[in-house]
C-alpha cells in the first residue's frame, strides 16, 4: 500500500510533467495563426472567457431593463396590451455552452439507459431472443454518430412539427444521436451480465419458487449490477464524445459549436480558446466517469471488488 | 384603379393593418401610421461569418430590432447549405443569404422551397484570391505602373500560363467557391470566361451537379470561413469568397487577392435577407418590422461616408459575429483593400450597404442571377424572357420593402430624401455595361444578354 502522501504526489507529478512537455512542444508547432498555444496562453484565455461571461450577464440585465421600460410604455398607451417577458437574446458564452452540453448529454444518456437496461435484461433472460437480436445489435453498434446525424436530423425535422415547440429541434437532434450511439455498451453488458448469473443462485431461486419479478429483483439484478455499470460507464464516455462531434457537425448549441465557431473565426485568440475547450471537454469527460464510478460503488454489493 | 388593385392584393395577403399603412403612405406625412404588432416576437436569424452580415449585427447591437418590438437572436451557421435547410424547415425565421439562394431554392436547384426577399443586404464585398505559389507564377507577366506597382484590375488571362503548367504536369487546377448558386461562383466564372477560360457546366438532367463538365478549372464548394485553411492545405489553388476571408489570406501570408468583385461587375448585388414565402404570409408585420430594422442598420453603416465603419469592424470582430481579428475586418470595411502584403489601395466601395439604393431588391438583380444559372446549365432548358421576370417578381419583393420604407418615414426614423423615389421605382436598373468585359446588361431582356457571351449556354442549347 502506498503512503497517503505519495498517493497525491504521483498524479500531481504526472500532470506537471505533461504541462512542461506541452509548454515546450507547443512553441515548436507553427501554424498560420501563430504557434500552438501553451498552458499559459490557454489559462489566460480561460480568464478572458470568464470575464466575457460576467460581462454578458450585465448585458442581459440591461436587456431586461430595456424590455421593462418598453413594456411600461406600451401599457401607458394601451392599458389592455398583452405584456410578455422575452428571454435574453444575446450570445451563449463558453459557460452557457457547457451547461447546454451537460444537459444534452444527461438527457441522451438517461434515455439510452432507460431503453438499454430493460431491453438487456429481457435479452439476457431469454436465450432465443438474444440469438435473434444479437446480429442487429452487432450491426448497429459500430455505426458512427456522423452517419446517424443526417438521418436523425431529417426525421426530427419531418416529424417534430409544432407551432410552439417545447424543446429546440437542435436539442432533439443532438440528444437522439447521443442516445443512438451510447445505447449499445449498456445493452450488451446488461445482457451478458444477466446471462452470467451464478447457476447455483438460479437453482436457489427455483427451489424457493420465486416469482418472475422477485427472481429479477433479488437474484438477477444484484449479480448483474457490476456488468450493467461497466456498460453504463462505457456508454457515458461514448455519449460525451458523440455529443461534441454532433454539435460540431450540426452546429447545435454546446461546446462542440464553440470549438467549430472558433475554428471558423480564425482570429489570433482562436487557437487558445479551442485549447481551453479541449481541456474542458477532457475534464468534464473525466468527471462524468468518476460520477458513474461513485454511483457504482454505492449500489454494488460487492465492496471488495477493485474498481478503477 | 391601379392603386385600388394593389391595395386589394395587399389586403388579401396581409390583412387590414397593412392597407391602413399603405393608405397612410399614399397621403404622405398626413398622420402618423401604426404598423400592426409583430405576429412573432422571438426570432432566430441565421448568418454566415462574413463581414456582409453587418446589417444584422448592427440592427441587434444598436437596438433597432428591439425598437420594432422584436427579440432576435443571431446564430452563426456552418455553411450555406445548412443555413438554407434550417430556414426551410423553420428552425430559423430568416437568414443572411446569397443573392442566388432564394432564386435557386424557388426554382429547385438543389433544394426546392419558395423563399422570398424584401431586403438586399449589400453590394460588392467579394474578391478572388490565389495562393502565393500561383501569384509568384503570374506576377512577373503583369503590367506595372511607373511606381512599379501591378496595374489592377487583373484579367483572368494572367492565369493561362499557370493553367498550361498544371496541364503539362497532369495536375488539376482547383478553385473554391462557396455555393453552387452563389454570387461568388458566378463572379469567378464570369471573370474566367471573360478571358476565354471555360469554368465548366452543370448538367442536372444527367445527374451531374459538379459543374465541372468541359471545365478547364475545377470549381469546388468550400464554406467561406474554411477557404484559407483549405488553400493552405493545398486542396485548392485559389478561391472566390467574401470578406474577411481574402484579407485573412494576406494576414496569414498564404495568398494574394487578385481582383475584387467590384472590378468584375461594378456594384453587383451580393447578399439578401431571405425568409420562406409561407413565413412571410404568416408574419407580415414581423417581416416589415425586420426589414425596417435592417434598413436602419444599413443606413447607419454607410452614414456620412462610412464614418461608422471603424465601430462596425470592432463589433464584427467579436467571436459571436465574424470573429476574425479586428485589423483584418477593418481593412475592407473602412474603405481600403490590401492586395499583396503592403500593397494597400483605396476601395471606398468595397462594401456598400446603403448608398446606390443597395437595400432595394431590384428585379434586374434577380434576373442577372437567373441568367447565370442558365448560362452555366443549372437551368438546363431555354426559358422565355417572361419566365425570368416572373420568377424575379415572385422572389424579390419590393412591395414589402416599400411598406417598410414608408413606415420608417412616418415613424420619423428616416427621411424621404434618404431614399431616391422609391414609390416610382420600376425594379429594373437601367441597362449598363459596368462589367469587366464591357457587355451590356438589360434586365428586361435576359435571353438577348445571354446571346452576347462566347462561353455559356444560350438559346436552346443543352448540355
Amino acid at each position: 500500500m502506498l503512503k497517503r502522501s505519495t498517493e497525491w504526489l504521483l498524479p500531481i507529478l504526472g500532470i506537471l510533467f505533461f504541462v512542461v512537455i506541452w509548454h515546450f512542444s507547443a512553441l515548436q508547432v507553427k501554424t498560420s495563426l501563430g504557434s500552438l498555444p501553451g498552458p499559459v496562453q490557454t489559462a489566460e484565455q480561460f480568464v478572458l472567457l470568464v470575464e466575457d461571461h460576467l460581462q454578458e450577464g450585465e448585458k442581459e440585465q440591461a436587456f431586461y431593463d430595456r424590455q421593462e421600460e418598453r413594456n411600461a410604455k406600451k401599457l401607458a398607451t394601451d392599458p389592455d396590451a398583452k405584456i410578455k417577458m422575452r428571454a435574453y437574446t444575446g450570445k451563449a458564452t463558453f459557460f452557457d455552452q457547457i451547461v447546454t452540453s451537460l444537459v444534452t448529454v444527461a438527457c441522451g444518456f438517461i434515455l439510452a439507459s432507460v431503453i438499454a437496461i430493460p431491453l438487456g435484461l429481457v435479452l439476457g433472460l431469454n436465450h432465443k431472443l438474444y440469438m435473434a437480436f444479437n446480429p442487429i445489435i452487432q450491426l448497429l453498434k459500430p455505426v458512427s454518430p456522423l452517419a446517424w446525424l443526417p438521418l436523425v436530423t431529417m426525421v426530427v425535422s419531418a416529424s417534430y412539427v409544432t407551432k410552439d415547440p417545447l424543446v429546440a429541434k437542435s436539442f432533439l437532434n443532438s440528444m437522439l444521436t447521443v442516445t443512438l450511439c451510447s445505447l449499445w455498451p449498456t445493452l450488451i453488458n446488461t445482457a451478458v451480465g444477466v446471462t452470467n448469473v451464478d447457476k447455483d443462485l438460479v437453482n436457489v431461486s427455483r427451489v424457493l419458487r420465486l416469482s418472475y419479478w422477485q427472481h429479477i429483483r433479488t437474484i438477477v439484478l444484484p449479480s448483474a449490477i457490476p456488468m450493467i455499470f461497466t456498460g453504463l460507464r462505457l456508454s457515458i464516455g461514448i455519449a460525451w464524445m458523440v455529443l461534441i462531434a454532433a454539435e460540431m457537425l450540426a452546429q447545435n448549441p454546446g461546446l462542440g459549436k464553440f470549438v467549430w465557431d472558433e475554428f471558423q473565426n480564425g482570429s489570433a485568440a482562436s487557437l487558445s480558446r479551442i485549447m481551453v475547450a479541449v481541456v474542458m471537454i477532457g475534464f468534464i469527460g473525466l468527471m462524468l466517469d468518476r460520477l458513474m464510478l461513485m454511483i457504482q460503488k454505492r449500489v454494488s454489493w460487492d465492496k471488495q471488488q477493485v474498481l478503477r | 384603379m391601379a392603386i385600388k388593385g394593389l391595395m386589394q392584393l395587399i389586403k388579401k395577403s396581409y390583412g387590414v393593418s397593412l392597407s391602413v399603412l399603405l393608405f397612410g403612405a399614399l397621403t404622405v406625412n398626413a398622420s402618423p401610421l401604426v404598423l400592426g404588432e409583430p405576429e412573432k416576437e422571438e426570432l432566430k436569424l441565421g448568418f454566415i461569418k462574413l463581414t456582409d452580415m453587418a446589417p444584422l449585427a448592427i440592427a441587434y447591437e444598436k437596438g433597432y430590432f428591439e425598437d420594432e418590438g422584436l427579440y432576435v437572436s443571431l446564430e452563426a451557421q456552418a455553411n450555406w447549405k445548412v443555413l438554407l435547410d434550417r430556414v426551410i424547415d423553420g428552425e430559423l425565421d430568416g437568414a443572411h443569404m446569397l443573392a442566388g439562394q432564394p432564386l435557386g431554392a424557388t426554382i429547385g436547384i438543389g433544394t426546392k422551397a419558395p423563399i422570398i426577399t424584401a431586403f438586399s443586404m449589400d453590394l460588392n464585398g467579394n474578391a478572388i484570391t490565389v495562393s502565393n505559389e500561383v501569384w509568384q507564377q503570374i506576377k512577373p507577366q503583369l503590367p506595372v505602373d511607373e511606381n512599379g506597382k501591378v496595374i489592377h484590375p487583373i484579367k483572368a488571362e494572367a492565369l493561362k500560363p499557370v493553367l498550361e503548367h498544371y496541364k503539362d504536369t497532369g495536375k488539376p487546377f482547383q478553385m473554391g467557391m462557396v455555393f453552387p448558386v452563389s454570387t461568388h461562383n458566378y463572379e469567378l466564372r464570369y471573370w474566367l470566361a471573360a478571358a476565354g477560360i471555360n469554368p465548366g457546366f452543370y448538367a442536372p438532367e444527367k445527374g451531374d451537379n459538379s459543374g465541372q463538365r468541359e471545365a478547364e478549372i475545377l470549381l469546388n464548394v468550400t464554406p467561406p470561413p474554411q477557404m484559407p485553411a483549405t488553400m493552405e492545405a493545398g486542396t485548392i489553388q485559389g478561391y472566390s469568397v467574401g470578406e474577411p476571408w481574402n484579407q485573412q489570406a494576406v494576414a496569414k501570408k498564404i495568398g494574394v487577392p487578385i481582383i475584387a468583385d467590384n472590378d468584375i461587375w461594378k456594384n453587383n448585388p451580393e447578399k439578401v435577407f431571405g425568409v420562406t414565402e409561407s413565413w412571410a404570409k404568416e408574419n407580415p408585420n414581423t417581416h416589415i418590422r425586420l426589414v425596417k430594422a435592417l434598413i436602419r442598420a444599413a443606413a447607419w453603416l454607410d452614414h456620412n461616408g462610412n464614418e461608422n465603419r471603424a465601430e462596425a469592424s470592432k463589433i464584427l470582430a467579436r467571436s459571436e459575429y465574424v470573429g476574425a481579428d479586428e485589423k483584418v475586418i477593418a481593412n475592407s470595411m473602412t474603405g481600403s483593400f490590401e492586395y499583396e502584403a503592403g500593397d494597400i489601395r483605396p476601395a471606398p466601395d468595397f462594401n456598400v450597404f446603403f448608398r446606390y439604393n443597395a437595400t432595394y431588391p431590384y428585379y434586374s438583380d434577380a434576373v442577372w442571377s437567373l441568367t447565370q444559372m442558365r448560362r452555366w446549365g443549372q437551368i438546363p432548358q431555354a426559358k422565355p424572357d417572361s419566365w425570368y421576370i416572373d420568377i424575379a417578381k415572385q422572389v424579390y419583393r419590393p412591395d414589402i420593402y416599400r411598406l417598410a420604407v414608408n413606415a420608417l418615414i412616418s415613424d420619423g426614423l428616416m427621411k424621404q430624401s434618404d431614399f431616391s423615389d422609391v414609390d416610382n421605382e420600376t425594379g429594373f436598373r437601367p441597362p449598363h455595361n459596368h462589367f469587366i468585359d464591357n457587355i451590356t446588361y438589360d434586365g428586361r431582356s435576359p435571353n438577348a444578354y445571354l446571346e452576347q457571351f462566347s462561353i455559356g449556354l444560350k438559346g436552346d442549347q443543352q448540355i
